[in-house]
């Protein structure tokens, strides 16, 4: 009896050290990437770096185009993500029976959210760029990228949104307020940090991806800035696949540099959302 | 005064109600695309090339069997490393783990879940292949395991999360009836926490089947793309080519309206109807478990 008790502790600490170590063979390469990121990216920045054109068939000089175009296309997703995303989000949360359709709308949702991002990129070509005409365009580009960013914004909102306790409804609706009242002044307010989560984990996603920009906007090297949201544009993943893949002699440091950048990009966003998050998570009244 | 609330609040609801629809439009207009586009294909390549095993398309030879042999290979290698270290790693910490430490490495798998493809893939160019080259002494570092390895750990942020939410809804009480009657807690783990969070899991290793085989920009810049008909485990070892790849490397050269440029819509139909059976499988089992969880709790 007590030499079976004692294996069988054993046998958890095993277990126990066995998962440990797993763990942390998933973490650590996690922590390796960024950091040898930034070790090696740090040297190539420079003021020039960032806010420089590319010269010398782009193994010279900066990368600005490739930031502004990034900044602009995730801005273009915003203004289409973010106004569809959220109504959808209330839609859902405050509107939505519990039938067939609103059970089709959700899985549309989780499908959406499967779709491989390259499919987006075919997608975005074939009714953006050549039905509508609109060209490889930042248009096109923050059309596509809004889409594949949808899911994220209207799971992560509807989520806020569900998470305002039903008395707060409860209360605004019997002193007299209509249903778009309350959501407007009662609800939207008390959810707005889990949205801005959502909302800026969406972008992020938007930003970092290359598959989708490869024929809707990416321009291989254009070292001018967009003027308008018809313009091609150069954008910084794409950048970064271009300078490591198809330019042959390119200095190692740039290619680092860029990575570099395109990564505080990202998670930069990261922080900031998973910041007001947690802000949001120690504030809560209720 | 009235009336004008009224009005405002019919047309907000209108507008709220139509961006409630919009998932369903878009995944109807996705698809609807990729059919108009893709099923040409189909009429002008016979199906004989089709299901061939040359993919040669500036002598119109059109087989997807070594494209989609070759997600699959790499899918497969992806799901092998992401399934015990993601599923281990939701378990560690969720029943293992003392908080601080959770609340300290939830965000590192958060951060990797953001973690641009583009950059992955690039580091695995220029770290992981050379040193899986000779490691193995294999002639080229790009070869379907390295491509393998990126995949799994980007689909481990997805496994860990979607599993350590299923194992977080197991309720206490289960856990504690089980310690009472002496088990260890990692008999608990085996026996009764990771049992009844079995359709989660399950769920989230879909999911990252999911992920997996949609990566694009990773498998292209680390897999070499040489479209050859993986055969055996052993072409884990050799260059491949995905159907992601094959369109991301391919698409930007031909010209609209081509045969070829509508055989890349075909492999975009593919890889649209794997995505749904994945996903409706992985929400099916999603939808059975509330269901049998509402009976119980009745």
């Amino acid at each position: 009896m007590k030499s079976s008790s004692h294996l069988r502790y054993k046998q958890q600490q095993f277990g126990f050290s066995l998962l440990t170590i797993m763990t942390f063979l998933t973490i650590i390469p996690i922590a390796g990437v960024v950091i040898y990121i930034l070790v090696l990216g740090t040297p190539a920045i420079s003021w020039e770096f960032i806010f420089g054109f590319p010269r010398g068939g782009m193994r010279e000089g900066g990368i600005w185009p490739a930031i502004v175009g990034t900044f602009y296309l995730t801005l273009g997703t915003a203004a289409f993500a973010v106004p569809i995303g959220i109504g959808a989000a209330i839609y859902l949360s405050e509107y939505a029976p519990d039938n067939k359709a609103t059970r089709l709308i959700r899985i549309a949702i989780i499908n959406l959210a499967g779709i491989p991002s390259v499919v987006y990129g075919l997608f975005g070509l074939g009714l953006f760029v050549l039905f509508l005409q609109f060209g490889t365009s930042i248009l096109a580009g923050s059309l596509t990228l809004s889409i594949m960013t949808l899911p994220v914004i209207i799971s992560t909102t509807e989520e806020a949104l569900k998470s305002v306790p039903q008395a707060f409804r409860t209360v605004s609706i019997s002193v007299g307020a209509t249903k778009w009242q309350t959501i407007r002044k009662i609800i939207l307010p008390q959810a707005l940090p889990g949205i801005l989560t959502g909302v800026i984990l969406g972008l992020e996603r938007a930003a970092g991806e290359t598959a989708p920009i490869l024929f809707t906007v990416a321009a291989f090297f254009l070292p001018r800035l967009p003027s308008s949201p018809l313009d091609a544009t150069m954008a910084l993943p794409y950048h970064l696949f271009v300078i490591s893949t198809q330019v042959p002699g390119m200095p190692i440091k740039i290619q680092y540099g860029t990575a570099l950048v395109l990564l505080v990009f990202v998670l930069s966003m990261n922080i900031i959302a998973t910041t007001i998050r947690s802000r949001a998570r120690a504030r809560r009244q209720w | 005064m009235d009336k004008n609330i009224t009005r405002h609040e019919s047309l907000i609801t209108f507008f709220i109600k139509s961006t409630g629809y919009s998932a369903i439009v878009f995944v109807g207009m996705i698809f609807i695309f990729l059919l108009l586009e893709g099923l040409p294909a189909i009429q002008k390549v016979n199906l004989a090339t089709l299901f061939s095993s040359r993919w040669y398309p500036i002598e119109d030879y059109f087989g997807l069997l070594p494209l989609i042999g070759g997600s699959l290979i790499i899918t497969l290698g992806a799901i092998l490393i992401a399934v015990p270290f993601g599923i281990g790693s939701a378990v560690y910490l969720s029943e293992i783990a003392p908080r601080w430490v959770r609340d300290l490495m939830k965000p590192f798998i958060e951060i990797l879940g953001g973690l641009p493809s583009v950059v992955l893939g690039f580091l695995g160019m220029l770290i992981l292949s050379p040193f899986l080259r000779k490691l193995l002494e294999l002639p080229t570092g790009l070869t379907a395991l390295t491509g393998s390895i990126l995949l799994g750990g980007i689909a481990i942020p997805t496994v860990v999360s979607v599993a350590e939410d299923a194992l977080d809804a197991v309720p206490k009480s289960f856990r504690d009836a089980s310690l009472a009657i002496g088990a260890t807690e990692w008999q608990t783990i085996w026996r009764v926490t990771l049992p009844a969070a079995r359709s989660g899991v399950l769920t989230a290793i879909m999911l990252g089947v999911g992920r997996a085989i949609g990566e694009t920009m990773t498998v292209m810049m680390v897999t070499g793309n040489a479209p050859i008909l993986p055969k055996g485990i052993n072409d884990l070892f050799s260059p491949v080519r995905t159907m992601t790849a094959t369109i991301a490397a391919e698409m930007g050269e031909v010209a609209s309206g081509s045969v070829h440029y509508h055989v890349l819509f075909l492999i975009g139909i593919v890889l649209f109807l794997i995505s749904l059976i994945v996903n409706i499988t992985a929400s099916a089992v999603v939808f059975r478990q509330k269901k049998r969880q509402e009976r119980i709790l009745s």
